[in-house]
């Protein structure tokens, strides 16, 4: 599904990732960790196309086609889908709104036509449930004045209105309390089916135990310096990241 | 610009203009001579400091005030869609009596050009006209002295006037160039009650100065609100004088939208004249191309107890230029005043910008006022979030510019009207940002 080959990028002058090798497949779930500033949340963006980053060397193939060229919107519509780590408060603007222009501008980018509003609602009911989120907060401006727990909850709303192939959390687990957690969790999981894959970008192993990956890896200064199972996750939650680094030194 | 050409003077061609009521001669005359010794803006003056009108009229405005023609014979594309309303045509600054409608209009109240006002509605202009209105503006003056045609309203105490009432100012610019100067006068008596929209279209591509000058008196009780929507593709000049004075107790809604054309001077200013008033006045500016925008309002509380709040929101793109001025007066009597004030503007191009300013000039000890000024760009986080989802650039933007412009609307209270400027302001910021 995902093929990223030797992905540099920098922002401004300095460089961020240093050649990110990853094959990601449907049905999969990938972990990435590493300790602060490894570039986890870089390479993220990058995938979901924000411009402050600078793509220097690399490729990216996605289903067949090559993401770096297309426009973030574009890459939404082929089915990339990015929780944000801090999501954005839009004051003015719904999320009923806003998930209705978004699923429809999608459908629209696949070819199909666009919801009615009785679809869009049964659609939304559905998914509020999956989520435990009030309506009365997706009829409020966007993530204005939420908790931290709303607006990831709001985040995995959004994932599962939109069915994306291919979910990349950004430290979805940050700001949450052990309940939070929980309920993002079951919703991301009842979202995995054996024709989408996510990744899950994360600093901690806790969010681990309730995503079970498939695969965990870790980058450090911009490259993927170890990969393995869940029990690497578990490995650094023991040890902390120092053993990478070292090992990283030595190369 | 002086007031002599090569060819004729001012004088001459006020020699030429028909009485449209008593007294006209004499204040016109009087306008001319205050004009004469105050002369037009220059680049010096404090009022038009980042507005060069001056020297934009010079280029493109030859002085002449014959009516221009028009072969427009209906107002159909001008109309607010679904709008139920009393309609006052006034094409190159003439009324139209074959165009305008006005029917079913509740016991005793007028609606009329000053020329067919009846006599006991003249008596009312001859004593309203000019009485609020002490303005030292130039295009004040020159309104003043060479108006061509006037709007009375006149609402009865007590009197509800179910249709608001839509004004429709079109300059027609095709054939010639087109100088219209028009007034409005409107007495809203104890406890009344209308909405006015005023809305100026322009078309064609020779020059057009428009200058209007509107007197309205909201008296004990009485509620008025006004929508200004200047909607005009030409190359118009339009300088509007509008003062409102309030009386006890009365409430003012006012709603300004500002999009197209050369260059739009609104001077607003609305006198509180009574205590316990409300007034509530809102604008927005959409500007790209070569746009001036200029809005400088002023609200003066004279007395105590009353309530003020200004919102006004400006977009700039292009080569757009978007000037603010708020000034509030609390006079040294007027206690437990409450005067709000905030200016936002998000400027879309390194080309566009906004000289905003606020001024609180506050005599009295005992009140609360606030105001505040931002200009600054489109949220690149929010942009790339938006896009993130789904929605493409273009979309994305537009909506953002929406949810940023939306709220000015809150003081209408027409749905229809109110769905009209959604309707505008949405296609505008989709299509021309």
């Amino acid at each position: 599904m995902l093929t990223i080959k030797n992905l540099q990028a920098k922002i401004g002058e300095k460089q961020i990732l240093n050649g990110i090798n990853l094959q990601v497949n449907a049905g999969e779930v990938h972990a990435i960790m590493g300790p602060n500033g490894s570039g986890k949340s870089t390479l993220a963006s990058v995938l979901a196309g924000r411009e402050d980053y600078e793509v220097v060397a690399g490729e990216v193939e996605f289903n067949g086609k090559n993401l770096l060229e297309l426009a973030p919107s574009d890459r939404a519509g082929e089915g990339i889908f990015l929780a944000f780590q801090y999501p954005v408060e839009i004051p003015g603007v719904s999320t009923i709104n806003f998930m209705k222009t978004a699923v429809n501008k999608i459908r629209h980018y696949r070819g199909q036509s666009s919801l009615d509003a009785v679809a869009f609602l049964q659609l939304m009911k559905e998914k509020m449930k999956l989520v435990e989120i009030d309506q009365s907060l997706l009829s409020r401006s966007l993530n204005e004045g939420f908790s931290g727990g709303e607006k990831k909850r709001n985040e995995i709303f959004q994932m599962a209105m939109l069915q994306p192939k291919l979910a990349i959390l950004d430290e979805t687990d940050s700001g949450l309390d052990i309940d939070a957690l929980k309920i993002v969790a079951n919703g991301v999981n009842s979202l995995r089916s054996k024709n989408n894959a996510t990744i899950v970008v994360t600093h901690y192993q806790r969010l681990l135990d309730y995503i079970v990956p498939d695969f965990v890896h870790v980058i450090y200064k911009g490259k993927i310096v170890k990969s393995g199972t869940k029990e690497l996750a578990k490995e650094l939650e023991a040890k902390g990241y120092d053993w990478i680094k070292n090992e990283a030194a030595l190369v | 610009m002086t007031t002599t050409t090569a060819t004729f003077t001012f004088k001459d061609i006020l020699a030429s203009f028909d009485s449209l009521i008593a007294e006209d001669k004499n204040t016109r005359e009087k306008s001319l001579n205050n004009l004469e010794q105050v002369g037009f803006p220059l680049s010096k003056s404090e009022e038009y400091k980042f507005t060069p009108i001056t020297k934009l009229l010079e280029k493109k405005i030859k002085w002449d005030h014959a009516i221009a023609p028009s072969t427009l014979s209906s107002v159909e594309p001008f109309l607010i869609e679904g709008l139920e309303a009393n309609l006052i045509v006034l094409i190159n600054g003439k009324y139209s009596t074959a165009l305008s409608k006005i029917n079913q209009l509740e016991k005793d109240v007028v609606i009329t050009s000053f020329a067919d006002a009846s006599s006991s509605a003249k008596v009312k202009i001859e004593t309203y006209l000019g009485s609020v209105d002490k303005s030292k503006d130039s295009f004040a003056l020159l309104n003043a002295a060479f108006y061509q045609e006037g709007i009375f309203i006149y609402v009865p105490e007590n009197t509800i006037v179910q249709k608001p009432l839509l004004i429709l100012h079109i300059n027609d610019a095709n054939d010639k160039q087109v100088i219209a100067h028009t007034k409005l006068l409107a007495i809203l008596e104890k406890g009344s009650r209308i909405s006015i929209v005023e809305k100026s279209d322009s078309m064609g591509q020779q020059s057009c100065l428009h200058t209007f000058t509107e007197e309205i008196i909201v008296k004990e009780n009485a509620e008025f609100d006004y929508c200004k929507i200047q909607n005009d593709h030409g190359q118009i000049h339009q300088i509007s004088n509008t003062t409102i004075s309030q009386l006890n107790a009365s409430k003012v809604n006012t709603f300004t939208l500002t999009m197209d054309g050369q260059l739009i001077r609104n001077n607003l200013t609305i006198l509180i004249n009574g205590e316990q008033c409300e007034s509530h006045f809102n604008g927005l500016y959409l500007l790209n191309g070569n746009t001036l925008a200029d809005n400088h309002t002023v609200v003066d509380h004279q007395k105590p107890n009353s309530f003020s709040n200004e919102l006004y929101k400006g977009i700039m793109d292009g080569n757009s230029k978007g000037v603010f001025n708020g000034k509030i007066y609390v006079r040294p009597h007027a206690q437990k005043t409450n005067a709000f004030q905030s200016n936002r503007n998000i400027l879309m191009s390194e080309t566009a910008s906004i000289n905003t300013k606020p001024q609180l000039e506050i005599w009295a000890d005992d009140v609360k006022c606030s105001h505040g000024c931002t200009i600054g760009q489109l949220d690149e986080e929010a942009l790339f979030y938006l896009q993130a989802r789904g929605i493409p650039h273009q979309s994305a933007k537009a909506m953002l510019l929406y949810a940023f412009a939306l709220d000015v609307l809150t003081s209408i209270k027409n749905e229809t009207l109110k769905a009209y400027l959604d309707q505008l302001i949405s296609e505008r910021l989709h299509k021309n940002f």
